[in-house]
């Protein structure tokens, strides 16, 4: 066969990595597609109220936009079989501007199988370097 | 107030079914940023093998959402909607989700802790065809914050 996307990686690489800049829209966006219309993630006041400092993105947005670079990268090849993460820290989002999101994915080990299955690692951060998804794990297995 | 530990166990009802519509899963997509073909391009996923585009990996949660409200709603539960903040969220696929599948949702809770304050509930949502297939379990743990106003 023609190899896995991880066939040409070792333990420890990255090999993915992306900055996603959210607005205000993108939330607005996500509340529509998702159904999740929790008033904090476009409302000041509302967030404000319940001892935030402002509108912060759905976690489960952010969750869902740091595993699309992997979908990418497996490239029709294999699938994404078990995906986790901790909400560690809101990501807000201003009024004006944009948040930024960014992705670094590096393969954290071969499954028993390397043919067949192997985990990856995402570290997301924020625009200060700060994480806001911890023990972010992707298990990934050939089709 | 703490959540009721008594949950434990508690299984709910299945939800209603969820189509998954084909331009739902487009318009997920676009909003979590994944622009694969895979997510878009019916030709390119039918290539693949697949019988329609491919549902993002998140996708499965706009079906617990519905469970999680059960959840929430529920007269013994005792969570305060307000105070709940999202912890952990796990995904576990059998397969991957497809524009036609039809799922139900089925929430079981597995786990009511309390720590200094604070709950954390944690619950299983099995999602299956109408058929009785496993095709995704979603497990999240809530996070209820202590009953007092937030500084």
């Amino acid at each position: 066969m023609s190899g896995t996307p991880w066939s040409t990686f070792s333990v420890g690489d990255e090999v993915a990595n992306e900055t996603i800049y959210l607005t205000r829209e993108s939330l607005v966006r996500y509340a529509g597609a998702s159904g999740d219309f929790n008033p904090i993630h476009y409302r000041d006041d509302v967030a404000q109220s319940v001892g935030l400092d402002g509108v912060l993105a759905h976690g489960m947005l952010t969750m869902g936009l740091a595993i699309a670079p992997v979908t990418s990268w497996l490239a029709g090849k294999a699938m994404v079989t078990s995906y986790q993460v901790r909400f560690t820290k809101p990501v807000y989002v201003p009024v004006t501007g944009s948040a930024g999101v960014t992705v670094s994915v590096t393969l954290h080990s071969l499954g028993e199988a390397p043919e067949e299955s192997a985990t990856l690692a995402l570290r997301v951060t924020n625009d200060e370097g700060a994480t806001v998804l911890g023990k972010a794990i992707a298990v990934v297995s050939t089709l | 107030m703490s959540v009721n530990p008594d949950l434990v166990n508690l299984v709910f009802e299945p939800t209603p079914s969820y189509v998954v519509g084909r331009e739902k899963v487009r318009e997920f997509a676009r909003a979590v940023m994944a622009f694969d073909p895979l997510h878009h391009d019916v030709s390119y996923a039918r290539n693949l093998g697949f019988a329609d585009v491919v549902a993002p990996p998140t996708f499965p949660v706009v079906i617990q959402e519905a469970t999680l409200h059960q959840l929430l709603a529920h007269p013994e539960a005792t969570i305060d909607f307000s105070r709940v903040v999202h912890g952990d969220q796990k995904f576990d696929y059998q397969r991957l989700v497809v524009a036609g599948d039809e799922l139900v949702g089925q929430l079981t809770v597995t786990k009511v802790q309390s720590l200094g304050g604070h709950s954390m509930v944690t619950s299983e949502t099995a999602m299956s065809t109408l058929e009785g297939e496993l095709v995704v379990t979603a497990v999240s743990t809530l996070v209820v914050r202590a009953g007092e106003d937030a500084a």
